[in-house]
Order: C-alpha cells, then sequence, then structure tokens
C-alpha cells in the first residue's frame, strides 16, 4: 500500500538465470494501524470520564416530643425559600408580620447573603432553613445544599414551607399559576 | 562513461512507531473504561462540590425522572436481596406473583417504575418487551399512596445487618414533590442517611470550602 515497487526488475544476472528474488522482511503494519486507532475511537466513545460521586444527605429525625426538637434561635436562622426559575426567596430570623424583611434573590447572589449572615451570626446559634416550594427542581435542591458544603455552614435542615410564605411567594410571582 | 543511477527512494514509512503508540493508547483505554451501564431512564444528574465517589456494592438506588416519575431498583449482583425485596412485596401487598413473575424482578436490568396494581402485568413482559418499555408511570409517592414506602422497607429489611448504600438519582428538571415523596418514604422507614448522585464541579475560589481545601481542612462530611 504504503510501498513503491523498488526491485529494478532483472538485468544485472544475465537471461536465463534463475533469479532467488529476495523477500523484504518488512511488514506492512498500516492495516494493524487502522485497526489499533479504530479501537482507540471506539473506546474513547464509550469510556465515561468524570465518575458521578455522591453527596451525602441526613435528615433529621421527625419527632413530636417538644424536649427532642431541635431548638433555632430565631436570630440566627437564615430561611431560604425555593421558587420557580431559579428565584429565591430568603428572610433572616423570624418572618415580620407585614412581610418587610422578606427578599428575593438568585443563586448567582445566594452564596453572598449565606456568607453575610454566617459572618454576622454567633456559630452557635447560625441555621439554614431550606424550604423548597411545590415550583422548585431537584437541581435547584442540590445547587442550594451545595452551596450549604460549599460555605461550610456546619447546621442546615429541609423543611416543608408555611402556607403564609407560600402565599408571600405566590404575591411576589414566585409560583407558576397552577 | 557509467551511467549515474539514482537510487529510487523507497516511500515505505515504517509503521511500527505508530502501531506501538496506537496499541499502548488502546490498552489504556481497555483498561480505564468503565462501559456506561445502559439506563432505562435517562437523567441528567446536577453538580455537586462534593468528592467522594459513589460505592458500588448494595446500591438501592432511587431515581426521579425529569417528569417527576420515581423508579425503584436494586444492584444486580445483589439477586439474593432482590429476592428477598420481592417476597416481602408480594406477602405485604398480597400480590400473588407467581415464580416467573418473582423471577422476572430478579432478571438483570429489572428497574421498577409501575405501582403495585400494574406490577404483575409488568413482570409479565419479557426481557426485549421490557428494554422497549418506555411508557412507565413511575411509582406514586405522593401522600395519599406512597407506595415507595414499601419497596424501601422491602429494601430495608432484605438487606438486614449489611449496609445498604441508600441512594437517589434526580433529573435536574424533576420537581419537589416528588423528591419530597422520596424523602418521606426513606423518613418513614427511619433510613435518614442517603447519599444524592451528582456530577463533580469545581469548588469556587474564595469560598469558606475552598479555604480549607487550600489549607488541607480534612472535611469529615464530604
Amino acid at each position: 500500500m504504503a510501498e513503491l515497487d523498488t526491485s529494478s526488475s532483472g538485468g544485472k544476472k544475465g537471461p536465463g538465470v534463475k533469479k532467488g528474488k529476495k523477500l523484504s522482511t518488512r511488514v506492512d503494519l498500516t492495516p494493524m494501524v487502522d485497526l489499533g486507532f479504530l479501537l482507540i475511537t471506539f473506546f474513547i466513545f464509550t469510556t465515561t470520564m468524570s465518575q458521578p460521586t455522591a453527596m451525602k444527605l441526613f435528615l433529621p429525625k421527625d419527632t413530636e416530643k417538644q424536649e427532642e426538637q431541635n431548638k433555632v434561635k430565631e436570630s440566627g436562622a437564615l430561611s431560604i425559600m425555593l421558587a420557580n426559575d431559579g428565584k429565591i426567596f430568603y428572610y433572616e430570623g423570624t418572618l415580620a408580620e407585614d412581610g418587610s424583611n422578606f427578599q428575593v434573590t438568585n443563586f448567582n447572589d445566594i452564596r453572598s447573603v449565606i456568607v453575610n449572615k454566617k459572618r454576622s451570626t454567633n456559630p452557635e446559634d447560625f441555621v439554614v432553613v431550606i424550604k423548597p416550594t411545590p415550583d422548585a427542581t431537584y437541581k435547584n435542591i442540590v445547587d442550594i445544599l451545595d452551596e450549604m458544603s460549599i460555605n461550610e455552614v456546619k447546621r442546615y435542615a429541609l423543611v416543608e414551607i408555611f402556607p403564609q410564605e407560600l402565599e408571600l411567594i405566590k404575591v411576589a410571582g414566585g409560583l407558576s399559576t397552577n | 562513461m557509467p551511467k549515474v543511477k539514482m537510487p529510487r527512494k523507497s516511500t515505505f514509512v515504517d509503521m511500527t512507531a505508530m502501531t506501538d503508540v496506537a496499541f499502548l493508547l488502546l490498552s489504556f483505554f481497555i483498561l480505564t473504561t468503565k462501559f456506561k451501564s445502559p439506563e432505562v431512564i435517562e437523567v441528567e444528574t446536577p453538580s455537586s462540590v462534593s468528592t467522594k465517589a459513589i460505592e458500588a456494592k448494595n446500591v438501592v438506588l432511587i431515581t426521579i425522572g425529569s417528569d417527576g416519575k420515581v423508579y425503584f431498583n436494586v444492584s444486580e449482583e445483589n439477586t439474593g436481596e432482590k429476592e428477598r425485596i420481592i417476597d416481602f412485596v408480594n406477602e405485604q401487598k398480597q400480590l400473588n406473583l407467581s415464580d416467573a413473575q418473582k423471577a422476572a424482578f430478579k432478571r438483570a436490568g429489572g428497574i421498577i417504575g409501575v405501582p403495585f396494581t400494574q406490577l404483575g402485568s409488568y413482570l409479565n413482559l419479557s426481557a426485549e418487551q421490557v428494554s422497549s418499555f418506555k411508557e412507565f408511570p413511575g411509582i406514586p409517592v405522593d401522600s395519599t399512596n406512597n407506595e415507595l414506602t414499601m419497596w424501601v422497607r422491602g429494601a430495608v429489611e432484605a438487606f438486614k445487618g449489611q449496609t445498604m448504600n441508600l441512594m437517589v438519582k434526580g433529573d435536574n428538571k424533576a420537581k419537589y414533590p416528588s423528591f419530597q415523596g422520596v424523602i418521606k418514604a426513606l423518613k418513614e422507614n427511619d433510613q435518614l442517611k442517603f447519599q444524592l448522585i451528582t456530577s463533580p464541579e469545581g469548588v469556587p475560589e474564595g469560598t469558606d470550602l475552598w479555604r480549607s481545601n487550600m489549607a488541607g481542612v480534612k472535611n469529615e462530611e464530604q
């Protein structure tokens, strides 16, 4: 294939002399290379390079008993509500009657909110309460849990949203109409 | 005068080196490759900064599809546990499954994505029919009828005395109510530790975790 016939046929020994043709010991490796690369391509395409990782999640035990429940100091709490289209509503401490401390942000800015709260609060009291609305996607939840590990928030909880908060979010347009 | 004869240059290229390289790469890829397991449900997992590799043994996997449908399966090699799970569920729910139907559950690639009412007819399908079966209704996880609870209970019973790796693999677009249903099913069985399957992601610079990683602090939670 990649070889031209270079043996100058003939001449020297004269006519009539039977010539034992010297066979080359070189083997044409081109098909082998072809095969090799074909297999490489196959394995490159079928291989999964990034192995999935696991994120651990520990849930608190639901308990009816008052004394077993973890008490959260209200001032140290940051409630984060996940609404539709990656909108995040949050408030610090308790929700004001008139909803004045109810604020909206998004996934790009939530980190600074968490960090600010973390810096300004006594580490003992700091707790993040995550409340997904029915419009939150699984990605939103994993992202916010990831945010907890990124900012090294030691205490956080995934809890049900209150109807009152849901109402506020609805008013603010954080829920789909259905 | 003697004729000057220009030696004809050979166009033959020595392929040996190239073959060496090709086969070296080939052996590398053969050895490192891990085939993608054929997935019945396409799931696009979200990413997280977690670096912990997932466990491969004694896996009980709960999948949440992009449409919020919930599926349940147990890793292939745990055939004994699979048998106990299906026996347990059969008994508890009085499904009257035949031995052939139970065997179908143990069969490779058996993923459950149907309510108990349809389980019998689903297990009657042959392997080929299952692989082309696309319209899974999903396991109901709503508050009134959370059938996943029963499956998880079966798994807990079957894996008694062993460590069971409970994993949740959710799609980016799955909505919270499905995930909530899954959490509820796990909580009811006192399964409070589980793992979420994610794809790896770099830690953003300047954050607390980034700083402690730089300082070489090993985080136990990760």
